[in-house]
């Protein structure tokens, strides 16, 4: 199978300094790959060189066998991608079901005429919008919560809302910037259920910190130190590699029990 | 008691005034955070259009109206896509001498074509003769509850289109948070531009109604630009932020104003808007409505 999206020898220098040096790594439809690595390793750099917010200094990405040339963040949901934020970015004065619903504007086709004055055709996108909005809202159990407000409700949840969100636009890719931050253990099983269930209709890419999380529900993982990569493989390759262990495992398992 | 009444509806017609203006100022602000200094400049410029229509050229009263909003609409538009695009996301002064350029501009352009030194006056769209209870004459006559009316309308059709709609959905989204509204695949460039089309065409309806009123005229410096104050005073009432507020805000004022121009004197009008805008920030910078404590800018 071809691959959805492909990294190759990307390198990203700032200053002085080489976030990124000679990257590659791909993902293919129906797979979860997961980015780890120590703090500073290059992880956010290569999620944002994704979203076009970092251009590569050399080195080619390619999406769906075609290649991304200054590609913007804006440009993301028209591609078939959708991501999900560290801070959540969930808009305050919406309701939850308004939220989702702005996600899913790809897939309002009237013209702005037609909203504005309010003819049938405007009328019927909204009614699409608002059902495929709490039907997005239901799979992730939390459509009882629809018109309430963003700060009402818990961070775990809140999360919930987001990555419906970033769902609603039906991506074929779903990049995910630490999901399991601050949730609770319970959450965060509830998080890798969920995203098992998810990898039958959209490939996810996540970076993420929290090592059981990426160990249980990844395909493969791609582990990044110093901005290269240093493994790459499914988690038993992975977790089994002398210089994964040097660069991350060792560090955590020291200060496992903290 | 009469004369309290009076005072009452004319602050009513030149709230509903203030409250369009507000209103306009509010959907540019939410779209792009800027004051749009050049609002009172913009609907000068689109009166004029129609002014040159309906005097010079004779035309029907409506038609002259709707080429003014069109026009406004046109030079919104153009104004935000190519004026005020290339300065939007540096320093707010930037922003803010390109809007006061905008407006000498249009001040300037409007006087070489129309002339400084005329005041012109403009037709009603009904009498002005006020209705009559008994044997007294109200102060509020076709022409008044044609202004009431009219911006009442665009008030609700806005609503619809800001509460109602999934287009209104993604400008509220984009006022509260462009960037994340753009990952989410809004085309938030269009809608700015379209807020900013909206706001003009708005202003363009209020300066034909304003110039249509027995004390109104039209000329490129004057009183198109006491109505940016008594907009924007009104627009802070209702916290900048909120169109519903904008519109409580205009009529509020336009009471306040009515009211103390004749209890108290009725030569400073000017100045009494001003300290209600300054007893604002004072008191509720963030206006009457605010949400402040939910809002991180």
């Amino acid at each position: 199978m071809s691959a959805l999206l492909e990294v190759q020898d990307v390198t990203v220098r700032f200053g002085g300094l080489t976030a990124l040096d000679n990257v590659s790594a791909d993902i293919t439809d129906g797979e979860v790959v997961g980015i780890i690595g120590p703090n500073g390793a290059g992880k956010t750099t290569l999620f944002n060189v994704i979203c076009g917010f970092n251009r590569p200094d050399t080195g080619t990405l390619r999406w769906q066998g075609n290649a991304l040339q200054r590609h913007q963040p804006r440009q993301l949901a028209g591609l078939g991608i959708a991501r999900t934020l560290q801070g959540l970015g969930l808009f305050p004065h919406l309701s939850v079901l308004e939220n989702v619903m702005v996600g899913a504007t790809k897939h309002a086709r009237a013209w702005i005429g037609s909203a504005l004055l309010a003819l049938p055709r405007g009328d019927r996108d909204e009614q699409q919008l608002r059902k495929r909005a709490l039907e997005v809202l239901s799979e992730l159990d939390v459509a009882d919560i629809a018109d309430r407000l963003p700060g009402q409700l818990p961070y775990g949840v809140q999360k919930r809302v987001a990555l419906a969100r970033a769902l609603v636009a039906d991506p074929k890719l779903l990049l995910l910037d630490e999901p399991a931050s601050g949730l609770s253990n319970d959450e965060m099983r509830e998080l890798a259920d969920l995203l098992r269930v998810l990898k039958k209709d959209v490939s996810v890419l996540l970076v993420e910190h929290h090592m059981d999380l990426v160990m249980d529900v990844c395909d493969r993982i791609v582990v990044l130190d110093f901005g290269r990569v240093i493994a790459a493989g499914t988690p038993a390759e992975v977790r089994d590699d002398p210089r994964v262990l040097e660069a991350y495992l060792g560090e955590e398992v020291t200060d496992a029990d903290g | 008691m009469f004369r309290f009444l009076n005072l009452t509806l004319n602050g009513l017609t030149n709230g509903m005034i203030y409250a369009a203006v507000a209103l306009a100022l509010v959907m540019i602000w939410r779209a792009t955070r800027i004051v749009n200094f050049a609002q009172g400049g913009m609907l000068m410029f689109t009166t004029f259009i129609a002014w040159d229509l309906a005097q010079v050229h004779h035309a029907n009263y409506w038609v002259a109206l709707v080429v003014a909003v069109v026009a406004g609409i046109l030079i919104g538009g153009v104004a935000e896509r190519v004026l005020v695009r290339p300065v939007e996301n540096g320093p707010p002064l930037n922003a803010v001498i390109v809007t006061l350029g905008l407006l000498i501009f249009l001040q300037a352009l409007a006087g070489m074509i129309w002339g400084n030194s005329q005041a012109h006056s403009y037709p009603p769209a009904f009498r002005f003769i006020g209705y009559k209870v008994g044997d007294r004459t109200l102060r509020f006559s076709p022409n008044d509850l044609f202004i009431v009316l009219s911006v009442l309308v665009v008030v609700i059709a806005l609503y619809v289109l800001f509460q109602r709609t999934s287009l209104g959905l993604q400008m509220r989204a984009t006022a509260f948070n462009p960037e994340v509204a753009g990952l989410l695949g809004v085309r938030v460039g269009r809608l700015l531009t379209l807020g900013w089309a909206l706001a003009a065409g708005l202003g363009a309806l209020v300066g034909v109604l304003v110039a249509g009123t027995s004390s109104g005229y039209v000329t490129p410096v004057g009183p198109f630009d006491a109505l940016l104050i008594y907009g924007f005073t009104a627009a802070v009432i209702g916290g900048l932020d909120s169109p519903g507020g904008a519109v409580v805000g205009g009529v509020v004022l336009g009471l306040i104003l009515s009211y103390a121009d004749s209890y108290i004197s009725n030569f400073i009008q000017t100045m009494y808007a001003l300290v209600v805008l300054i007893a604002v920030l004072m008191i509720r910078p963030k206006g009457i409505f605010s949400r402040t404590s939910e809002r991180r800018v």
